[in-house]
């Protein structure tokens, strides 16, 4: 697998728009020929960009937990829920399996991705040589999960546009649910900036 | 075109070579995003950090109702904070409630401020706190004056009855005991709600309850220094010589208590009282609303007889005015005439004499103190006597008056003497003894005897008339009745419709009535032909001028 060669072994690139294969270059301000977009060998600064939008992402995620997302109001009561209270609420109430779905969609999802971009940057950064394959695996984990975690927002839209009958129950969407939009939005963003190539990239070079 | 190749690319000639052209860029501008994701998360920081206010701690009794994280801390109805943890005290007797006030509420982290848990209350006075039922309690929050910072604060647990701020004055009540008066009892003007009470505590000795009341602005001004306050409480049914008399100021105070003010009748001081001032509560409208009694004396009176029927509390009168009450009944023992005499205690207000008392003591002068002994004194000389007399003759309760018998014998009396001691004479009970014995004496006079005897002789003679007329009037009178009966039946047939001599009657006046018109015609015929009676009556032909113009006459000349 090591003895494979890349485009880039064999002196060539190729254009991402117009697909036109030209000379390798590792100059970044390199264009096509062809349609004159720019030429990359690798997603330009992919990393640079992976790891702000990651930060900016983790830095979100803050308010994202501990503003209420989500205020129902009912006859008799009117509850404020962050994500975590809404779970436990759901617990409590008799409906685990639908805590379990909350929790993992907006707990678990986001903190994974928060990991795996986080090694995959590092290990990339660091030349890692470690199980290139199932960091691959990884990053495509990252890609198809990553809508999901947009569940709670979701919700949140769907319940406050159903849910509305006046004084006997009504929810509103409150900040926290925009943060939260946030954060699954960069750390999308985040995994669509990295490129998986380097995974192998430097592995070669040692 | 560009001059950058690879040594290493076999192949790379016959590509195609990208174009290079240089674009200044230089920090990547993508490290904006977490500039601004920091700036955003800073900006919250300090934003939450600003508009926190300060922290405080109230202790309850319980904490039923609160919910950490829900229940708010209302003031006029505005959220100025939230309930944040929620913990027993140490020694577990109490409720730690910790409470985040907002920043623009601090004022109510200061000395003074009160709090307590607003839930629903229903009480006789009525239903308060009826949103919390749907709601979820809250804490209420009061302001205080003071602007010492303070943290720590120990819950009320009922709603203060006085808002801080409210228009309105405190004052204060005296009475002997609190009856079934209550925080939060109406106090009333007219029998309007103008306040309540506030609080309530013994007196330091004991002795007493101390009341506190607010009435609300602008009402406050009604009370004066000279007002009334009595107790409301309960139905006061009275039975006067005007017939049965319900009173009460409203049906809550019936169950719950209540306080009702009033100025007196006549001439009082009707400046506004100053806050705080001092009254008297006293047990009735009438009591309250009567004149002031000053200061009581007592004094003391020994009965010979028994006194079956004088309670404590009954009324002493001089010369038929209330002026004072017995206080007490005593059974004393005399060695000497190995007698049980009654000594009854009683208060005397010297002021309701009124007018005659401001006279006598200007007559009488000298020292105040000793103004009461010596008017007694006076009184006594002229022959002042005490009585314990039946007030009520279907109880049988008695009453001491005191009145005036210019025949009474000379009795001593010491106007030093401490207590005072009024000369007695017996009761009219006495009295009443000797008329009824003499009323049983003139009674037992009357000859019963022979007055019976007369009525039986005459009562003898009734029945021997009365028999006469039974045996032989009746039946007579009874035959003449049937004959008169008869009579008239005759007389009713003779004019009934059908009888034959109503007909006859009928035929008559007709053929009568016939006779009266050819008469009537031979009249006209006359008038208009006087010659007739000589000549007879003419040829049938009538003139024929005359015939045509006024047949009516032609007609009536035809008999």
């Amino acid at each position: 697998m090591t003895d494979l060669p890349r485009a880039q072994d064999l002196g060539m690139m190729g254009c991402h728009v117009c697909r036109l294969i030209t000379a390798y270059t590792e100059d970044p301000h390199a264009r096509c020929p062809r349609c004159h977009n720019p030429l990359h060998p690798r997603k330009a600064g992919s990393i640079t960009r992976a790891w702000a939008f990651l930060i900016s992402a983790a830095i979100f995620y803050v308010p994202a937990n501990l503003f209420p997302i989500m205020r129902t109001q009912s006859l008799l009561s009117k509850d404020d829920n962050t994500i975590l209270s809404g779970v436990f609420e759901l617990w409590r109430n008799g409906s685990p399996d639908l805590a379990i779905i909350v929790f993992t969609a907006s707990i678990v999802v986001p903190v994974l991705k928060f990991c795996i971009m986080g090694f995959l940057l590092t290990s990339v950064q660091r030349a890692s040589d470690y199980g290139p394959r199932q960091r691959a695996k990884l990053y495509r984990f990252v890609e198809l999960v990553g809508y999901w975690s947009m569940l709670d927002v979701f919700v949140v839209a769907i319940l406050s546009a159903l849910v509305h009958f006046k004084v006997l129950s009504r929810v509103e969407p409150l900040p926290g649910v925009i943060y939260f939009g946030i954060v699954v939005v960069l750390t999308m963003l985040a995994a669509m900036s990295f490129d998986p190539r380097l995974i192998w990239d430097k592995r070669k070079a040692r | 075109m560009s001059d950058t190749q690879q040594g290493n690319t076999p192949e790379g000639d016959d590509l195609p070579q990208p174009e290079v052209r240089r674009s200044k860029m230089g920090v990547s501008l993508i490290w904006l995003v977490p500039i601004i994701a920091a700036l955003v998360g800073i900006s919250l920081l300090v934003n939450h950090y600003i508009s926190a206010g300060p922290q405080i701690e109230v202790t309850f009794q319980t904490g039923e109702g609160i919910e950490i994280g829900k229940t708010q801390v209302k003031y006029k109805n505005v959220v100025i904070g939230k309930v944040t943890s929620m913990r027993l005290s140490k020694d577990r007797t109490h409720v730690r409630v910790v409470i985040d006030l907002e920043k623009n509420a601090s004022e109510f982290a200061t000395k003074g401020t009160r709090y307590w848990v607003v839930r629903p209350r229903i009480g006789a006075g009525g239903v308060s706190g009826f949103d919390t039922l749907l709601s979820g309690a809250f804490i209420g929050a009061d302001t205080g004056t003071s602007e010492e910072d303070q943290s720590d604060f120990t819950g009320l647990e009922t709603p203060p009855a006085v808002t801080h701020g409210a228009p309105g004055r405190r004052f204060e009540l005296h009475t002997g005991d609190l009856g079934s008066l209550d925080i939060g009892s109406p106090v009333y003007f007219r029998r309007i709600q103008v306040g309540r009470i506030v609080s309530y505590e013994l007196d330091k000795d004991g002795k007493g309850v101390s009341l506190q009341l607010f009435v609300d602005g602008p009402n406050d001004r009604f009370v004066t220094k000279d007002s009334r306050f009595w107790n409301a409480s309960g139905v006061d049914v009275s039975l006067g010589a005007d017939g049965l008399k319900l009173n009460t100021q409203s049906l809550a105070t019936v169950v719950a208590g209540g306080v009702a003010f009033s100025d007196p009748l006549g001439p009082h001081d009707e400046s506004p009282a100053p806050e705080m001032s001092s009254y008297t509560l006293f047990g009735d409208q009438a009591t309250a609303l009567a004149p002031p009694d000053g200061n009581p004396r007592y004094m003391r009176m020994r009965f010979e007889h028994s006194l079956r029927g004088l309670n404590v509390d009954a009324p002493v009168e001089l010369l038929g005015v209330k002026v004072g009450k017995v206080v007490s009944v005593n059974l004393d023992y005399d060695p000497e005439k190995h007698s049980f005499p009654v000594v009854v205690g009683v208060l005397v207000y010297p002021q309701r004499l009124g007018k005659a008392h401001d006279k006598l003591a200007q007559v009488l002068g000298g020292d105040p103190e000793t103004l009461f002994p010596r008017i007694m004194k006076g009184l006594v000389d002229h022959g002042l006597r005490a009585q314990a007399r039946t007030g009520n003759l279907l109880t049988g309760q008695l009453y001491i008056a005191m009145d005036v018998d210019p025949k009474a014998a000379k009795v001593e009396f010491n106007p030093n003497g401490k207590p005072l001691e009024v000369p007695t004479v017996p009761g009219d009970f006495d009295h009443l003894q000797e008329q009824l014995s003499g009323i049983v004496d003139k009674i037992s006079k009357i000859p019963f005897d022979s007055i019976g005897k007369n009525l039986d002789g005459s009562l003898h003679e009734l029945h021997g008339t009365l028999h006469q007329v039974n045996t032989e009037l009746m039946p007579e009178a009874k035959k003449t009745l049937q004959g008169v009966n008869r009579t008239v039946g005759t007389a009713n047939d003779a004019l009934s419709e059908n009888s034959p001599l109503q007909q006859n009657i009928a035929n008559t006046l007709e053929e009568l009535q016939r006779t009266v018109r050819s008469v009537r015609a031979f009249t006209d015929y006359l008038g208009r032909h006087p010659e007739a009676l000589l000549r007879g009556r003419g040829a049938d032909a009538p003139p024929p001028a005359t015939a045509p113009s006024s047949p009516k006459q032609g007609k009536e000349g035809q008999p």
